[in-house]
């Protein structure tokens, strides 16, 4: 499959679309292979692969803590199992099964979060997902990868379904996202890629926000401040090495996560920054733990500061204190 | 089926529960729980489950899975049996590092499964192991016990709706109705109601019988499954039974046998 031939497609149809797609793919390669849902083919792209592969589809009906029991169940028994819903059904209502199953048992499945983030803001909180890095990265034993557009989502699925151990992959934004792979590049879990670089200061993101950064790098750089973009897909195992490099060779540090900055990304760059004893400033941006009224993607995204205008505010207000 | 060498099978579980539990001393352990599964596991491993010791994983070996863990002094009572632990195994229960703690750890070599203890959840995986025979053609059984305080869990009828819709015939399900939770009687705590009429409304072929009668557990175990449904056996049972200090006591839930109790227990055996 050429994948990068369909980078604008895929990025049409969104992650959730593409995630179907690729699952036709991955079905073709892996017999062994089996999706499991909560009733949501729908909604992830999953109706033709339930057509065309009904052997390897089980819905479980809603009913996410059996859905983990079950695929826990298959993969112990030597399928390659993904499993899928929307991320806070994914995630915090069957958190007691993945940690027991997948954490301490070690059994692998690899659970596609749908529609992380604020996407949903206009259904309200139950369905936006802000906590879903925080409490499955306090669980031994389960990589956690935000892709920041479809085709990364490609490259995710593909190393994910053979790894080592359980992988929670978060999709994030709707349709018509964002490109932030325009070609082909070394995808490799747990390694960071910096997707602009940049001398004065770096912004670490991970998801289809990287968009909202990359746009704010090139208003900044209008302005004389040269920003590098990291794309930190990988949560975790997350990138010691880079993100020591980034706290030796910048003053100033930028963490954008559509999550809260308590749990996050945001948390897992400060604790490493803690460690390492840095004089580089980290400002992390996201949710700051509250629920905010409900709206639309771009209205939530101002809120929590995540917009393009509201990344550039941040960086001109904290560049100013530090010496170029 | 030989009622002579059930009943002992039986009884070495019991004698292997209380000495394990006497072993254990003030850490303490669960012996009613234990206790009112003896017998259905008695029967289960030693004429019904095809398991063996073996140095290599059977994929063809029956599947039992102990979704009550707490009850697990019943299982390793019954792999002792089986000879697929040591006697002397027993010994570390919920010592330091030990493989054999208060709750089950998958071990598949040694016939643990899965490690289980958060109730609720063992169903499930039986459910996701039963899809997998299916999906594989292959013919081995998943047998799962439950406890009726577990059914307090949602998730145990998230499960079994699946396990009906999925038409797992190759499943059986006993849930060790001894009446009481941990702390109290389920008519008090969280009333159970009619368990049966509830399992057999989710769609199963459903049975309840006396769950220390070793011919009637056998009989019921052993009848061939033709109506593409998952089995489930609702087995009426005494905490703690086998013993009279300890029968319908739920102090003894989890509790230490000292060396005066458990010289006077042995007796009873």
């Amino acid at each position: 499959m050429n994948a990068e031939k369909n980078i604008k497609l895929w990025s049409t149809l969104g992650m959730r679309a593409t995630f179907g797609l690729i699952a036709l793919e991955l079905a073709k390669k892996n017999p062994e292979l089996i999706i499991t849902t909560s009733d949501v083919s729908t909604s992830a792209g999953l109706d033709r692969f339930k057509k065309q592969h009904p052997d390897q589809y089980i819905d479980v009906g809603i009913a996410e803590q059996n859905l983990i029991g079950v695929s826990a169940g298959l993969s112990s028994e030597g399928f390659k199992v993904i499993s899928t819903t929307f991320s806070p059904f994914q995630t915090l209502r069957c958190c007691e099964q993945i940690k027991v199953n997948l954490g301490y048992m070690k059994h692998k499945v690899c659970m596609v979060g749908l529609a992380s983030g604020l996407v949903l803001g206009n259904l309200g909180f139950t369905h936006c997902s802000i906590e879903d890095i925080g409490s499955l990265r306090s669980i031994p034993n389960i990589t956690i990868i935000v892709p920041s557009d479809p085709y990364e989502l490609f490259k995710v699925l593909s190393e994910a379904i053979n790894y080592r151990e359980s992988v929670y992959i978060r999709l994030t934004a709707g349709s018509n996202s964002k490109i932030i792979n325009k070609k082909d590049y070394d995808f490799k879990i747990g390694k960071a890629v910096e997707i602009l670089p940049g001398k004065d200061v770096a912004i670490i993101g991970c998801g289809n926000i990287l968009s909202n950064c990359l746009d704010a790098a090139k208003i900044l750089k209008q302005k004389n401040i040269d920003c590098s973009v990291i794309n930190m897909h990988t949560i975790k195992p997350i990138d010691n090495e880079k993100i020591k490099n980034i706290s030796k060779d910048y003053s100033l540090a930028l963490t954008v996560e559509e999550h809260n900055i308590i749990g996050g990304l945001g948390s897992s760059v400060s604790e490493i920054f803690s460690d390492q004893g840095s004089n580089c400033k980290l400002i992390r941006i996201g949710a700051e733990d509250f629920y905010s009224t409900g709206g639309s993607y771009d209205y939530l995204k101002n809120i929590y500061g995540l917009s393009t205008e509201k990344i550039v505010e941040k960086i001109l207000s904290n560049f100013k204190q530090n010496e170029k | 089926m030989k009622i002579v060498k059930l009943k002992n099978f039986a009884k070495q579980v019991r004698k292997n529960i209380i000495y394990t539990a006497y072993k254990a001393g003030a850490k303490s352990a669960h012996i009613g729980g234990a206790l009112s599964i003896a017998d259905l596991v008695a029967v289960l491993y030693s004429d019904i489950i095809k398991i063996k010791k073996s140095n290599k994983i059977d994929e063809n070996r029956d599947r039992f899975i102990l979704s009550k863990g707490h009850a697990c002094l019943a299982l390793y009572s019954a792999l002792v049996e089986k000879k697929l632990l040591k006697k002397k195994d027993l010994e570390t229960f919920e010592s330091d590092g030990s493989k054999l703690l208060g709750h089950p750890i998958i071990n598949k070599i040694d016939g643990i499964e899965f490690s289980t203890g958060s109730l609720g959840m063992g169903l499930s995986l039986g459910v996701g192991v039963a899809l997998a025979a299916k999906k594989k053609k292959k013919n081995y059984k998943v047998f799962v016990i439950i406890g009726d305080g577990e059914c307090n869990e949602g998730s145990i009828w998230e499960t079994i709706l699946s396990a009906s819709h999925f038409k797992l015939d190759n499943m059986t399900i006993i849930v060790d109705r001894n009446n009481y939770q941990q702390t109290g009687k389920n008519s008090d705590i969280m009333d159970l109601k009619n368990l049966k009429s509830k399992f057999a409304s989710f769609g199963c072929d459903t049975f309840e019988i006396n769950g220390h009668d070793l011919k009637k557990i056998y009989s019921v175990l052993s009848k061939k499954n033709t109506k593409k449904k998952p089995k489930v056996i609702v087995a009426n049972t005494i905490k703690g039974k086998g013993f009279k200090l300890f029968e319908n006591n739920n102090n003894w839930h989890h509790s230490v046998i000292t060396k005066s109790i458990y010289k006077e227990i042995l007796r009873e055996i």
